[in-house]
């Protein structure tokens, strides 16, 4: 008798079609990377193109006037810097709030009602917003707080910012409530604390990098929000320093909407004859860009950091 | 509590019900939280309603189906809605197999390599990148390098539909992925062996096991990303949407459309609300805002309710 030869490489089509396949899958995997590599490349080209052509000195004047070759980011950094502030002054309690109660407080049959309501919240376009604060939010909060307000304010786009990520807090927040164990809890109800004291004493100092986490990624949203700033703060093409949040503004995002639509509209075709006002909406971007990734990655740090402690 | 009465009157100082005010009053203000929460929510649709619902109660569905003008009484979104649907289609033919098939790559091919872990870190990054800067890859590389005749032979046509669309795509790419990548981890690995067990290839169980199981959470994602993308404004405005409110749409092939100029909801929305005439900001802006809002709060609706079906069957 001889032994019957096995072979168990199998059919070699069936190997040739599976390491296709897989290269096909590797392919799109790689396609997130060209991606990146696009926004990197064009932010880079036009911004270091913008910085050599135009004079350093008038990076740093007073007022955002574009088509007078005055590009004072500062104006535009400190209109962002009051927007964000505004909105975190707003979206920090109410955020927190509604997760500690949501996780904490809610019985069950009451989340499972509350939370899609608030993700409703969280689906509402950042235009829908944008009206929202300048038909709702500015002539009744606002005005109401001071008459002399104009219609279009830097505090009316915050509390606007501040509606909008409200659910981001609120979610991320909840998320590391949740992640607490029980079991903490529950020898915090053994000694003998009461519910208010478990919550705040035990439950949110362990959740605390989550917290942190869910506020640093609401600051970058709240920075790179463009829409609601670009309709409620009412800044146009030109804007002077302020740092009244009862006034107008221009914040980087808006500035770089008002080069791209109305009076400051950048003329189409790069190249040679396309103005510094077109580059140094790349010189805004890459900006907002770089501080955006900063926030995100310490954001990030911080959710990971709860995640390696449970 | 226990539930018996005792016997003996216990100490007052252990059965007195001590009012908790510091407790209680915390537990009021966390529910007024909620509440303002809510509230915006509230206040938000009673504006809009009340501002918007008189144009669909004067002009009925005329104001769905006529084009832009500058003419409060005959503006409609018609070339809004359609431009819209064209950018969600973009999405859904770009992204969603391209999400999909990266989620499937890092999640049953890829082995812990630098590689991978660069690809994972990369798409985490791309999701937080704000809109406004994919509108300024938008502009870079679609409208100007491909757009341009010199550069890109014209490609896209510049400021187009087709540019519009791609940047969408691109910027929804990485919520695809993200939540693709969660619902096929969340597959078990028995099933994966049990098909490997049968002599199965690993296309097989990719195909046959584990895409129809992740397919429930995949739809929900989609149906999200959809949503966020049809929300979008500042990548079309930068990628050159008509931010007016006339433009010509004379009877086109689709192939020219997708090469012509274009709008979309929120754009509209955007327009409507700068306009100088009342009528526009006051009635208009939310009329449109009410279209917006019953597309995506339905995308919205369909996938809690997906996901709420899929959280109880597991």
């Amino acid at each position: 008798m001889t032994a019957v030869p096995i072979d168990l490489t199998g059919n070699k089509g069936r190997h040739r079609r599976e390491a296709l396949i897989r290269r096909f899958f590797l392919a799109a995997a790689l396609s997130s990377i060209v991606v990146s590599a696009a926004i990197v490349l064009s932010l880079f080209f036009e911004a270091l193109r913008f910085l050599r052509d135009v004079d350093l000195s008038t990076l740093w004047t007073s007022g955002w006037y574009p088509r007078r070759n005055q590009y004072d980011v500062k104006t535009l950094f400190m209109g962002s810097l009051l927007v964000t502030g505004v909105a975190m002054v707003i979206a920090t309690p109410l955020g927190l709030g509604a997760a500690i109660y949501l996780s904490e407080y809610a019985p069950p049959g009451a989340r499972r009602v509350l939370k899609p309501i608030l993700e409703v919240l969280a689906g509402i376009p950042s235009i829908v917003i944008a009206f929202f604060a300048i038909s709702w939010v500015s002539p009744e909060v606002v005005q109401r707080i001071n008459p002399d307000a104009p219609l279009y304010t830097l505090l009316a786009a915050g509390i606007g910012v501040g509606i909008l990520v409200i659910p981001l807090v609120a979610s991320v927040t909840e998320d590391a409530l949740r992640a607490v164990p029980r079991s903490l809890r529950e020898a915090s109800y053994g000694l003998g604390a009461k519910r208010v004291t478990t919550s705040m004493r035990v439950v949110f100092p362990a959740a605390i990098s989550g917290i942190v986490a869910s506020l640093i990624l609401a600051a970058s949203r709240a920075i790179g929000e463009t829409m609601v700033v670009a309709l409620a703060a009412g800044g146009s093409g030109n804007s002077a320093f302020t740092t009244d949040v009862f006034s107008q503004g221009q914040t980087v995002t808006a500035a770089m909407m008002s080069l791209a639509f109305g009076t400051d509209r950048v003329a189409g075709g790069g190249g040679s004859e396309a103005g510094a006002a077109y580059q140094s909406l790349f010189f805004l971007g890459l900006l907002l860009f770089i501080v955006t990734m900063a926030l995100n990655y310490v954001g990030d740090r911080f959710v990971r950091r709860v995640r390696e402690a449970y | 509590m226990t539930t018996a009465a005792p016997p003996v009157p216990a100490r007052p100082a252990l059965t007195r019900r001590r009012i908790d005010t510091w407790g209680l009053a915390f537990q009021g203000a966390l529910i007024f939280c909620l509440i303002a929460c809510f509230a915006f929510l509230l206040v938000l649709l009673a504006d809009v309603i009340g501002d918007g619902w008189v144009v669909f109660s004067d002009r009925g569905g005329e104001f769905l189906t006529s084009n832009l003008s500058s003419r409060p009484a005959q503006a409609g979104v018609w070339q809004a809605i359609k431009g819209s649907l064209m950018l969600a289609a973009f999405v859904v033919v770009i992204s969603f197999p391209l999400g999909i098939a990266t989620a499937v790559y890092l999640e049953e091919y890829a082995r812990d390599t630098r590689l991978t872990r660069f690809i994972t870190l990369n798409i985490r990054n791309l999701a937080g990148v704000p809109s406004v800067v994919y509108g300024l890859l938008g502009l870079a590389v679609f409208v100007e390098l491909l757009g341009n005749d010199r550069s890109g032979g014209g490609l896209t046509g510049g400021r187009t539909l087709l540019s519009g669309g791609l940047t969408l795509a691109l910027l929804v790419l990485p919520i695809v992925i993200i939540t693709a990548s969660e619902s096929i981890r969340a597959v078990p690995s028995s099933l994966r062996e049990g098909g490997y067990g049968l002599g199965a290839t690993q296309s097989d169980v990719v195909r046959s096991l584990v895409l129809p199981n992740a397919a429930p959470g995949i739809l929900t994602g989609t149906v999200l990303s959809l949503s966020r993308a049809l929300g979008e404004t500042a990548p079309l405005i930068l990628t050159g949407a008509v931010v007016s409110t006339f433009f010509a749409t004379p009877n086109q092939s689709v192939a020219d459309q997708i090469r012509g100029d274009y709008t979309a909801l929120p754009v509209t929305i955007f327009t409507f609300a700068r306009q100088a005439k009342p009528e526009f900001k006051n009635e208009l802006a939310p009329a449109a805002i009410l279209v917006l809002l019953a597309v995506t709060l339905l995308c919205n609706a369909v996938a809690v309710l997906l996901r709420a079906r899929y959280d109880t069957e597991r």
